[in-house]
């Protein structure tokens, strides 16, 4: 990688500066080669995005609106608010621009059967979806911890087709899920396609992933063009593993006057060890396929990630976010669960807009840094999920029974 | 004489024209003390050779019977450090048996690789295992590792295709690990036939030793490979005696004696089948 683009990366084999990688068991190994060799051919393929962008339109509902966020701008005092919405994608979130990418891929390979993981359930719901779309039988690994407390979208995937089968090793949350979904792949290699839900895992995964969300970026850069006539000054987004927020932020990369945050979820707080923030908290290390920044203890034992986000409960992240975080091009920066609910209250009384406690972290940040800034200051935030899934873990945060 | 611990223990058993069983346990299952004592038995049971897995909390090929075993050890204390005291342990009392760490590369990775690369020499490792480094990732451990003079044993599997062989044994040594089946630990078994066939292609492609391991959980099994094979490598039945022997018996010997004698029986097949 030169030293006068971020966006060149990865390198052949999949190396964002030192994370990334291909970790993965020799059984694996193969297929992840052909995967990559589907991929590389894919991307140069004009037919392949042009069924991407026609169920992008027709199927998904692209673009998503950027929005101006006008009663939450006002009432923080400061930088002009916009939303970008993918929330308002069919399925309720950024996820299935990426299993629309990842099912063309499996057609192209010729695979029969879907595996996927699932944390807040909105990948699960979203590879559910398009598997009901293409005909391909659908399982979803979901940890029981996360069954409880997404329990709308567990029905949702049952009823578009797909077997939810919970996962109940290890902390019975998104890392073992991921870790139930490769024990799946190694065992059905010849017929089965994983199609991982974020920007992490082995190359080709968190290359492919980005370019499938960057859709995000580039469509806000060209809306926020034709209603601001300039770039924004600042974008954020939140992190689990990070595909929302590789989305929007790859395509303003290089675009040096904008400054990008990424929100990692602190949970009962950082000094709590309770959290999921794997950069401001975690080290270097290897897992699922890759080096990354990962929550573990002196031995190199991962550890449980918490949020009230189920969707940000996770110990990594992907690795280009890594990267991007020691070439200090980004700015990772965490919100509790607390505030996550601030936000998600006041954006639902404000803006009429639920959002889900995954965005609601982004916005958390959001409030603390509008205020201060000056009125012509634009900041662009994804609002990349919504909060319908979310009612009951909130309701029940605020002591509400349903 | 020549060559590694591993070298060696392969031309004896090819000069006594037997196959030889390669015995799996997780260090610090069921705790730390008992582990030391269970290892040190191994080879008084049968086991040629002695893999030790470095317990992880996501062991990702790993099913559900070695998976319990790694959350027991981890439960009970075990670290790198302390898998590594009890290879030092076991060498005390014993010069001639390998020693193989199996595992996954994060507990290495975040205890230092050159750190890790010394003390496990020096406390009397032969070779490694890392299920997650693939030969594109040579680079990170398994060079430096040969370079120190560890033997590097690789996992060969169905989907491993002729083309990609040589790159997959391009640095190894000691044994060639052949995963019979594709899929995790403990589950089910590859016929005989498809085996020897695999084996057959694997001896077109290297002069090393063929050790077959997956679902092998009896003397009468590891008898018809050992018929195929060098060696017959055998793992989660001996975990599922150190859980069977805690359902039985609380802070006894049980694990041990369990795992022992399950040993012997699986030795006596390995032994005897080209008898």
């Amino acid at each position: 990688m030169t030293d006068n683009s971020y966006t060149l990366g990865p390198d052949q084999e999949g190396h964002f500066g030192r994370y990334g990688g291909r970790y993965v068991a020799e059984t694996l190994m193969p297929l992840i080669l052909d995967l990559d060799r589907t991929w590389q051919e894919a991307r140069g393929d004009p037919a392949f995005w042009d069924a991407f962008h026609e169920l992008g339109r027709n199927y998904i509902g692209r673009p998503s609106p950027l929005y101006f966020a006008e009663r939450l701008t006002r009432h923080l005092g400061g930088a002009r608010i916009y939303f970008k919405r993918d929330e308002l994608n069919h399925t309720g979130s950024h996820k299935i621009n990426n299993t629309v990418g990842q099912i063309l891929l499996a057609r192209r390979m010729g695979k029969t059967r879907i595996i996927a993981e699932t944390g807040a359930g909105q990948h699960g719901v979203a590879t559910a979806t398009v598997c009901a779309r293409f005909n391909l039988p659908c399982v979803v690994y979901m940890g029981t911890k996360d069954v409880e407390r997404q329990a709308p979208n567990v029905f949702r995937m049952k009823l578009l087709g797909a077997e939810v089968r919970h996962v109940t090793s290890g902390s019975r949350s998104l890392k073992d899920a991921l870790n139930e979904a490769l024990r799946d792949w190694v065992t059905n290699v010849d017929s089965t396609f994983y199609i991982i839900g974020t920007v992490a895992g082995p190359h080709p995964y968190p290359e492919l992933v980005r370019e499938f969300q960057a859709i995000i970026g580039r469509e806000a850069k060209e809306q926020l063009m034709t209603v601001e006539g300039r770039l924004p000054d600042t974008v954020v987004a939140c992190i689990g593993g990070g595909s929302n927020a590789m989305g929007l932020f790859h395509p303003f990369l290089d675009d040096r006057t904008v400054d990008i945050i990424g929100v990692e979820a602190a949970g009962r707080g950082l000094e709590s060890g309770e959290h999921a923030a794997s950069i401001t908290g975690g080290r270097p290390g290897v897992l699922h396929g890759n080096r990354t920044y990962l929550l573990q203890d002196d031995d190199g034992q991962i550890v449980e990630a918490h949020s009230i986000s189920a969707g940000l409960d996770y110990p990594g992240i992907g690795p280009e976010h890594a990267w991007l975080a020691d070439q200090g091009r980004v700015s990772y920066v965490s919100a509790t669960d607390d505030e996550a609910l601030e936000a998600f209250g006041l954006c639902s009384r404000l803006e009429g807009i639920i959002p889900a406690l995954e965005p609601a972290h982004a916005l958390a940040h959001v409030m603390k840094i509008a205020p201060a800034l000056p009125n012509d200051h634009v900041i662009c935030m994804n609002m990349c999920g919504r909060g319908d899934k979310d009612v009951f873990t909130v309701a029940r945060a605020l002591g509400v029974d349903l | 004489m020549t060559g590694t611990r591993i070298d060696r223990c392969f031309a004896d058993m090819a000069r006594q024209q037997r196959a030889g069983l390669a015995a799996f346990v997780t260090a610090g299952d069921p705790d730390p003390h008992r582990s030391a004592r269970l290892i040190a038995g191994l080879p008084g049971a049968g086991a040629d050779i002695i893999e030790i897995g470095m317990p992880f909390t996501d062991p990702m090929a790993d099913g559900p019977v070695i998976q319990a075993s790694s959350q027991r050890a981890l439960k009970a204390g075990m670290t790198l450090a302390g898998t590594i005291d009890i290879v030092r342990q076991v060498r005390r009392n014993d010069d001639d048996t390998p020693i193989v760490l199996m595992g996954y590369y994060n507990p290495i990775h975040s205890y230092g690789n050159d750190a890790f690369l010394k003390d496990a020499i020096d406390a009397g490792v032969d070779g490694l295992i890392l299920v997650d480094l693939p030969s594109e990732e040579d680079r990170e451990l398994c060079l430096p590792a040969v370079e120190a003079g560890l033997n590097w044993i690789r996992l060969a599997t169905p989907t491993t295709d002729s083309k990609r062989l040589p790159a997959v044994l391009a640095h190894a040594s000691g044994f060639v690990y052949y995963v019979s089946i594709t899929g995790i630990t403990g589950t089910r078994g590859a016929t005989r036939q498809t085996i020897a066939s695999a084996v057959d292609r694997l001896r077109r492609h290297t002069d090393l030793p063929v050790t077959v391991g997956f679902g092998i959980r009896n003397g009468e099994q590891a008898a018809g490979v050992a018929r195929i094979a060098d060696a017959v490598a055998v793992g989660s039945a001996f975990c599922q005696a150190v859980a069977d022997g805690l359902d039985n018996g609380k802070g006894t010997d049980a694990p041990i004696d369990n795992v022992l004698a399950l040993c012997e029986a699986i030795s006596h097949g390995v032994r005897k089948a080209r008898a």
